[in-house]
This record gives structure tokens, C-alpha cells and sequence, in this order.
């Protein structure tokens, strides 16, 4: 008999999310959907709020890429006083961005991730979380809090707080960078270094055992979204929008964020609070793409740092075009901290970081503006109105894990489909489901600032559409 | 009520928050290691538990209570622990979760996905009612701690968390405050 199973909530992922699996009548899955169960209200309640407010307002999205929010948010509220800000202002911005790509990518990939990957998609369920892998292989998850650590630091020497700073404001930032604080950063850089090429090696040595899910997470054709610099190299504070397709050929490309309705159209679905951004010129849901890790390796043509591009080659090397399993993303992910790391030595050591002018004034001169950043999970919107006082008339955001959401449900489906047959639902199979999820690492309260949850459940449904099972793990 | 073997079990949840409290229990860094070896974590977004358990020592709650599903989240949560701690502004006073408050909730939801979207009729199934008022844990149930802050700092979290394991109730005007 058919029926429906359901993953709930979905764990190891930032959010609130359910997953529901259909089988037929021969136990075959029929259909597999991602559900986010949380919506938070953003979008209206700033309505009247001066927008100088917004920054440190919007970072309340979320606790995970605060940073990433502060900053589009500052972009947005520059715009709106149509100031260009100091050259350090927009240096020591972009160091406090990179900063929060290394701890939250150490996040997903040593604290929810690794457990999957250390421990095994099968192992067992009461001991697959980070202490289980702390218990197990203490030295490596010791590396990854380590880093994690270092990227919230900066933020904090930075910023005063390691989530929520208040630092980045409108024009720029609110105090300058100290001599002895950029010291203490660059002597932890060679630790940390070390720390991500150890993991990059291990990743790489352990991708064999894995080829099952490299060919089976969300492994399909699709476009791909980023931001690029005027080199077409990676950008995560600016640059001008990307597309390409998946034999890694631009469909889209030098497009203005500001102008990002005119290729990005987002359409609602019925059973979830995340809506699904896609492609305006080809439709939905033809228009399906891809954004951060991932997809920025695969819109990138270079990415601008010595050893990282090195490792960026030989990821190449995994397909002619663009490199489709979203298995991937884990890997990108470890390149990426290791970008950032060179990226954050090459600002510390260039002499105006220290530049005492780091913030511009103005009173609001434009009634609309856009601000665009690469946070960890892909390309973040923020863009304003604003009335002839300042105050918020409305905002619209558009988040890095909602660009994905039509994927992660073809994901879940694909994975579904593969890993289970005749009815036979079992634990390894329901954690796979989670686990494509968790290599998109969707960060649920920032994609549902509207409204927005996401644990996750699995409900099983017969061809009638009555819930039959529920596979509440425990 | 602990384990036969006398360790404390602590789970941590979130309702309607931002997960920033959740980061700053993280911020630990390697303390972490010294609450793991103190308790044993049941459940929370950390791990792969997929219903409350029973018999738990001590839960830490972030976030509004936002949604029937955090109602009922937040009731089953205080019927099996024994000491159920809010943290963070949004559990203590509904904060930022409880903005949308001075916005009828239909009018937030047409906002979010009728005037900002282009197309599509907008969550009907398989999601969760809003409440019509986003509120704090201790409309609905009884709160033995409070740990104010946006977020409360890591340290803050060790030494409250080290408190209620050893079955202490601690004061912490000393250590936090609203929006710190």
C-alpha cells in the first residue's frame, strides 16, 4: 500500500524543516518534498523604522551569517544616501565578511557535517553529532573548533561581539582596526592554514568512499549563481552577477545586483514557507539554479589566491563543465576557507588597513537601494525603500539558502529515489535525505525571515494522499 | 532525574529565533568538550534525535513562542524537564520574534508572499499555523531561569549551563543583561 514518510525535524541544518517521501503502491518514491515550517515577519515589520536601524535590525535574521546581513544591509543603506564610502571602510567590511565565511563554513562542515562523513551516513544515530565525533576523533573536531573559533574572533576583535556586532553601519564601519589586534590575527594565520590543507587531504583521500553519494546528492544539471570581480575572479563583498550553465558556459553574466528582478522572479509554493527564486529569462521551473560553495567554483574563473586556486584546478578536474553533485559543496566549502584565509592575510598586511577614516556621513539622498554580498550560502539581497524621512515604506530579501530551494527538493527526491526500494525506509536512507540537505547547509532562519522554521520529519502518503507513516527518529 | 551511571541530560531547542543563541553556546569553542563530558547532549538541533525525550536534567529554549508548532514544542518540552532555561532576549521577552506583534499576521503573511513574490498561491500545507501573537516562553509555560541577551555571551551560557547541571539556580545579574 502506498504511503508517506516523514522526517521531522530535519537535524545537523540551521532552521526549522520537514521532509515528507511519497511511495506508490509498489513502495517506489513517488514524489519527495522539503517543507520550512518557520516564517519570522522581516519584511514588515522594518515598515517605519529609520533605516539606519536596518543593519543591526536585519542581522537579527540570523545568528549563523549575521555579518552576511550586516553587510548587504550597510550596501543597501549606502545606496540610499548615495555616498561612495572610504577605500578601509570597504576593507575592513570585506574582512569581516571573510571572516564569517570561515566560521560558518567550519560550522557546517566540522559541527553537522562531519559526523556523516567521520562517522558514516549508517552509523549510529545516538552518536552521529559532533560530540560522538569528538569522542571518536578528537584532534580533528578539536582543528575544526579551533577554526571555527578563529573566523568568530575576528569577528569579535572586529567587531566587540561575536555574534551580533554592531561595527558595520551605513557608510562604513563604526571604528577602525587596531596595530596589535591585526598582529594577533596574522600570528593564528599558519595555524590555521595547516588546519584546512590537513582536512582538504583528508576530504580528498575520502571522497572514494562517498561515490555513491557524489552520484546520487542532487546530481543534475542546473544553472549556477555568483557574484564576480571585473576579472571574473571570486568576489564575496561585490562585483556583478553570473550565470552559467552546466557545461560551465555564461547564460548570464555583468548584470548589476541592483538589478536583479530584472533576471531573478521568485514564485511561492503551497506546502512551504521558503519560496523558490529562479531564472527570469527561462522560467520556472526550467530557471532552477544553484548558489554559494559550489556554484561559485563553478562561475568563477579563478579565484584569485595562490593556494586556493591550485586546489580550485584540481577541482575542476572533476568534470568538463561545471561540476554538478552537490556532494561537492563540502569540498568547495574547504577551498573556500582556505580563499579566505589568504584572502584575510593579504588585508591584514596591506598598509591601509589600519587607515583611521573608515566611515562616511550622509543624510538619505536616494529613495531606493540595493545591497548585494556573497554570504557563505550564496548571493544575499537586500533591497530598500525609504520615504522622504528616511523611514523604512518597504524591503525585500532575497536569501542565500531560498535560491536553492528548488534544488534541494529535486535533491531530496533524487536521493529518495535512490536509496529507497520496496518500501524499505531505514535509518542510513533517511539521514542520506538529511545529509543532501546538509550539503547545501541551508540556513532556514535567513531564508524564511519572512516567516520561517525548518527541523526535520519525514511523512510517508499513500497515492491518495493520506499520511499512512511517520518516521519520527528517535 | 540523570542517567543510571549519574550523568546530567541537557538538550537544547529553538523556537522562533535567529539560532544566534545557539552559535554562542558554540562560541564555548573547546569547553564544549568540558559540558560533554559533564552531560550528555539528548537533544537539539546538533544532534539526530528526532523526539523530546523523557526524563531530561536541563533544556535551554531560544526563541518566541511563534507557531502552533512551537506551542506545542514548548508544552512537551517543560512536561519532561525538570529545568527549563530561557535563553536569550527572544525567549525571555519575545524581542525581535515578537516585532511582527504590531502587524495583524495575515497582513505579514500577504506582505511576504503575495506583494513580494511574482507568482504562486503562498504555504497552505504541510507548514504550521502562526499564533497571532508572538510571545515569550512564560505566557505559556513556567520558566525557572531566565538568560537575557542578544545572544547572551558564551561565557554567560558555560557558566549557567555549569550551574543548572549541578542543580544550582543561578543569579546572573552579574553576568548578562537585556540585549548584551
Amino acid at each position: 500500500m502506498a504511503r508517506t514518510v516523514t522526517i521531522d525535524p530535519v537535524t545537523r541544518i540551521e532552521g526549522h524543516a520537514h521532509i515528507t517521501i511519497d511511495l506508490d503502491d509498489e513502495g517506489f518514491v513517488s514524489d519527495a518534498r522539503f517543507h520550512v515550517t518557520q516564517l519570522r515577519g522581516f519584511e514588515m515589520f522594518c515598515e517605519g523604522r529609520p533605516f539606519a536601524e536596518m543593519p543591526s535590525l536585519m542581522a537579527r535574521i540570523c545568528g549563523i551569517c549575521p555579518v552576511s546581513h550586516l553587510v548587504a544591509s550597510s550596501k543597501a543603506c549606502d545606496a540610499l544616501m548615495a555616498v561612495s564610502i572610504p577605500p578601509n571602510g570597504a576593507r575592513l567590511r570585506r574582512l569581516i565578511n571573510l571572516a564569517q565565511i570561515v566560521q560558518s563554513h567550519a560550522l557546517n562542515f566540522f559541527h553537522l557535517s562531519s559526523p556523516d562523513l567521520l562517522l558514516g551516513m549508517d552509523s549510529d544515530p545516538e552518536k552521529r553529532n559532533v560530540f560522538g565525533v569528538l569522542a571518536q576523533h578528537p584532534k580533528q573536531t578539536k582543528e575544526g573548533i579551533r577554526l571555527r573559533a578563529f573566523g568568530q574572533e575576528l569577528i569579535r576583535t572586529l567587531g566587540g561581539k561575536r555574534v551580533h556586532p554592531g561595527w558595520v553601519v551605513p557608510g562604513g564601519v563604526s571604528h577602525p582596526l587596531e596595530e596589535e589586534a591585526r598582529d594577533r590575527v596574522l600570528a593564528e594565520l599558519p595555524e590555521m592554514m595547516v588546519i584546512v590543507e590537513r582536512n582538504l587531504d583528508w576530504f580528498k583521500g575520502h571522497m572514494d568512499g562517498f561515490q555513491e553519494e557524489i552520484r546520487s546528492f542532487a546530481n543534475f544539471p542546473s544553472l549556477f549563481m555568483a557574484l564576480v570581480d571585473e576579472k571574473g575572479r571570486l568576489d564575496f563583498y561585490d562585483g556583478k552577477l553570473r550565470f552559467v550553465n552546466a557545461a560551465g558556459n555564461a547564460v548570464g553574466d555583468d548584470v548589476d545586483p541592483a538589478d536583479y528582478a530584472r533576471v531573478i522572479a521568485e514564485r511561492n509554493e503551497s506546502d512551504s514557507y521558503l519560496k523558490s527564486p529562479y531564472y527570469r529569462p527561462m522560467g520556472y521551473p526550467d530557471g532552477m539554479y544553484r548558489v554559494g560553495p559550489l556554484a561559485r567554483m563553478n562561475v568563477v574563473e579563478s579565484l584569485g589566491t595562490s593556494a586556493a586556486d591550485q586546489e580550485w584546478a584540481e577541482f575542476q578536474q572533476l568534470s568538463r563543465g561545471s561540476v554538478l553533485s552537490s556532494f561537492h559543496y563540502h569540498y568547495a566549502r574547504l577551498i573556500e576557507i582556505l580563499y579566505c584565509l589568504e584572502r584575510i592575510r593579504e588585508l591584514l598586511e596591506d598598509p591601509g588597513i589600519l587607515d583611521p577614516h573608515v566611515r562616511a556621513h550622509a543624510e538619505p539622498n536616494a529613495r531606493v537601494g540595493v545591497g548585494a554580498s556573497e554570504a557563505p550560502r550564496g548571493t544575499l539581497f537586500h533591497h530598500y525603500e525609504i520615504d522622504e524621512n528616511g523611514l523604512m515604506k518597504k524591503a525585500n530579501l532575497i536569501i542565500a539558502t531560498g535560491h536553492n530551494n528548488l534544488a534541494m527538493n529535486r535533491g531530496v527526491l533524487q536521493v529518495a529515489k535512490h536509496y529507497i526500494n520496496d518500501g524499505q525506509v531505514d535509518d542510513g536512507a533517511l539521514n542520506r535525505v538529511e545529509a543532501v540537505i546538509r550539503a547545501f547547509d541551508p540556513c532556514l532562519s535567513c531564508s524564511t525571515h519572512a516567516l520561517g522554521e525548518m527541523p526535520m520529519d519525514v511523512v510517508v502518503r499513500d497515492a491518495q494522499g493520506n499520511v499512512v507513516d511517520r518516521k519520527v527518529r528517535s | 532525574m540523570s542517567t543510571t551511571d549519574g550523568r546530567k541530560r541537557l538538550a537544547t531547542i529553538w523556537l522562533d529565533g535567529c539560532s544566534g543563541c545557539h552559535m554562542s553556546f558554540l562560541d564555548m569553542d573547546e569547553a564544549l568538550v568540558d559540558v560533554a563530558a559533564m552531560a550528555d547532549v539528548v537533544y537539539g538541533p546538533l544532534v539526530d534525535t528526532k523526539e523530546f525525550p523523557a526524563d531530561v536534567d536541563v533544556t535551554l529554549v531560544e526563541g518566541g513562542v511563534s507557531s502552533e508548532e512551537d506551542l506545542e514544542k514548548i508544552k512537551t518540552v517543560r512536561s519532561r524537564t525538570k529545568v527549563l532555561a530561557a535563553l536569550g532576549d527572544c525567549a525571555v521577552t519575545a524581542n525581535v520574534s515578537g516585532l511582527r506583534n504590531q502587524f495583524p499576521v495575515d497582513r505579514v503573511i500577504e506582505r511576504a508572499y503575495h506583494e513580494n513574490a511574482d507568482d504562486g498561491e503562498g504555504p497552505q500545507t504541510d507548514v504550521p499555523r502562526l499564533e497571532v501573537w508572538s510571545k515569550p516562553l512564560h505566557a505559556h509555560v513556567t520558566v525557572d531561569l531566565w538568560i537575557p541577551g542578544c545572544p547572551p555571551s558564551a561565557q554567560t551560557i558555560q557558566f549557567a549551563v555549569t550551574e543548572l547541571l549541578q542543580g544550582r539556580i543561578p543569579d546572573l545579574s552579574e553576568h548578562t543583561r537585556f540585549g548584551a
